[in-house]
């Protein structure tokens, strides 16, 4: 075996660029449980914690370019957020839980203290899970995978095409998972989870919501219900029409009923040793009626996070 | 390959690391510090928790190569002085031994680390960050009430001392 230490992003592009299947680690909370228990030995282990930019987040100035990026890029606007892949979940809960309740909700769901301190959006993103807990804050959020390769420049990846079945993602063998880019929130984003104790539990099911009111619009995202992450399109739409977004007046039992109705159609979960498939259905439709309330009264009262709302 | 790195404070290069090995593996069986234990390699005991750069992690879960320059502390090095000379145990280590946190003692090493962090942290932690913080620690005999007091214990013997 290799290991394979870039101390630039460059130089770690050009290494992916030689040598494919040399296998990234990052927090090695994935990558390393697989090597210890002999389950997959990859050729080369590609370092990246030497490079101090993929552990650093801004606020972006503009969208970067794009060389070769067809169809144009998703809009990632001035005043997003873009953050490094390798940025740990204990910063995204201390540092960013303001600018991102959600995922900084999501995060602190992930296995245990230590499991955080090293463990990655990056990581979860190249793992691809269905149950990885970052999935679904991202789809809510909207958020954009900046991925990247030596040969053929920046890619800008909606989330909601970055994950392409069981473990599948849309990266090519000679990228690397740069940035992820997302806007601060403007309205109540919430995370939920089942699992069967309060920490280090893999979701048997979960689900996000943000709320984006200058929009008019609700963002959700499902999690371990589906081959993949996904969004309930449906179930976005009709709660988006419901809403009294200016009166701000309490929505209808009945449209958090449809609601949740919806956002378990958007589902098809399996039976499996965490859960089954009903169960996981009926657990999604509460979870969607019990994040809509505890989002839609904060947009009430005017606050995200538990801050007021600019 | 080879690594180096600071261990306990003292520079240290290791040779024939194998580059799928993990820095728990390395501590033990290359470095003569097997106070850092093996129960799962997986993430899910804490047995083997360390501080690299300051931040607890599980051993198991790093890769060797990955702490080429940088800074291990492991629970060899939380006491001053050397070992049955002039050796003072840290006011944690103190701590699980009086409150009786200590049966088998497997997975007192990896929960000393993370106690002695969250009293970094969090001078007066509530029982409810206790928890949380050592959530991710595993112990199969005591029961985890000791273990609660003994967090208790150095806390207050650390805010005693800070106050001296
Ligand atoms: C005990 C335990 C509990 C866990 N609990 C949870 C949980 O509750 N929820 C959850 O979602 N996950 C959980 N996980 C899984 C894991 O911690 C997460 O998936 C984490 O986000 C992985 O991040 P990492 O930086 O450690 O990834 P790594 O292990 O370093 O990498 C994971 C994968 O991503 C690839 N990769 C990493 N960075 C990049 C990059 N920049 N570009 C391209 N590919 C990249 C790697 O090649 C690998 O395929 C748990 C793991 C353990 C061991
Ligand atoms: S041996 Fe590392 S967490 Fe169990
Ligand atoms: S004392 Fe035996 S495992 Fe904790």
């Amino acid at each position: 075996m290799d290991f394979l230490r870039p101390t630039t992003w460059a130089d770690a592009l050009a290494a992916k660029a030689e040598q494919p299947d040399a296998l990234p680690i990052a927090g090695g909370t994935d990558v390393m449980v697989e090597i210890n228990f002999d389950l997959h030995r990859p050729p080369a282990l590609l370092d990246l914690n030497p490079i101090k930019e993929l552990a650093t987040y801004d606020t972006a100035e503009a969208p970067v370019l794009s060389r070769g990026d067809d169809p144009p890029h998703p809009p990632v606007k001035s005043g997003w957020l873009r953050i490094g892949a390798s940025v740990p979940y204990t910063r995204l809960i201390n540092e960013l839980g303001d600018a991102l309740p959600g995922l900084a909700q999501a995060s602190r769901t992930v296995g245990s203290p230590q499991i955080r301190n090293r463990g990655s959006v990056g990581g979860n993103l190249g793992a691809a899970s269905p149950a990885g807990d970052s999935h679904p804050p991202l789809l809510a959020g909207n958020a954009v995978i900046e991925v990247e390769s030596a040969a053929r420049g920046v890619r800008m990846i909606p989330a909601t095409e970055f994950y392409l079945g069981v473990k599948r993602n849309a990266l090519e063998p000679d990228e690397l998972i740069r940035a992820f880019w997302t806007a601060p929130a403007t309205g109540a984003q919430y995370f939920s989870k089942i699992g069967t104790r309060n920490a280090m539990v893999i979701a048997v099911c979960s689900f996000a919501i943000a709320l984006h009111p200058e929009e008019r619009r609700v963002g959700t995202g499902v999690g371990s219900a589906a081959p993949t992450p996904r969004r309930a399109t449906a179930a976005e739409e009709f709660l988006s029409n419901e809403l009294d977004w200016d009166g701000r007046t309490p929505f209808s039992v009945s449209a958090a009923q449809r609601f949740g109705e919806l956002v378990k159609e958007a589902a098809s979960p399996i039976d499996d040793v965490r859960g089954t498939a009903d169960y996981r259905k009926h657990a999604l439709s509460v979870m969607a009626r019990r994040t809509l309330t505890w989002a839609w009264n904060d947009y009430r009262a005017n606050k995200i996070a538990g801050r007021e709302a600019s | 390959m080879r690594v180096n790195l600071t261990v306990n404070g003292a520079k240290e290069t290791v040779d024939d690391v194998w580059e799928g090995e993990s820095l728990l593996y390395m501590l033990r069986e290359r470095m003569g510090l097997p106070g850092s234990k093996n129960a799962c390699e997986q993430g899910e005991c804490g047995s083997c928790t360390v501080y690299l750069d300051g931040v607890p992690a599980c051993s198991c879960l790093v890769a060797a190569g990955q702490v080429e320059g940088r800074e291990v502390v492991t629970v060899e090095g939380l006491a001053k002085g050397s070992s049955g000379v002039d050796e003072q145990l840290d006011p944690v280590q103190e701590a699980f031994v009086e409150a009786g946190a200590v049966q088998c003692g497997f997975c007192t090493p990896g929960l000393i680390v993370q106690s002695h962090d969250l009293i970094e942290r969090v001078p007066d932690p509530s029982d409810a960050e206790i928890r949380e913080a050592l959530a991710g620690n595993l112990c199969r005999c005591t029961g985890y009430e000791k273990i609660l007091d003994a967090v208790r214990l150095a806390a207050s013997r650390k805010a005693e001392a800070a106050a001296r």
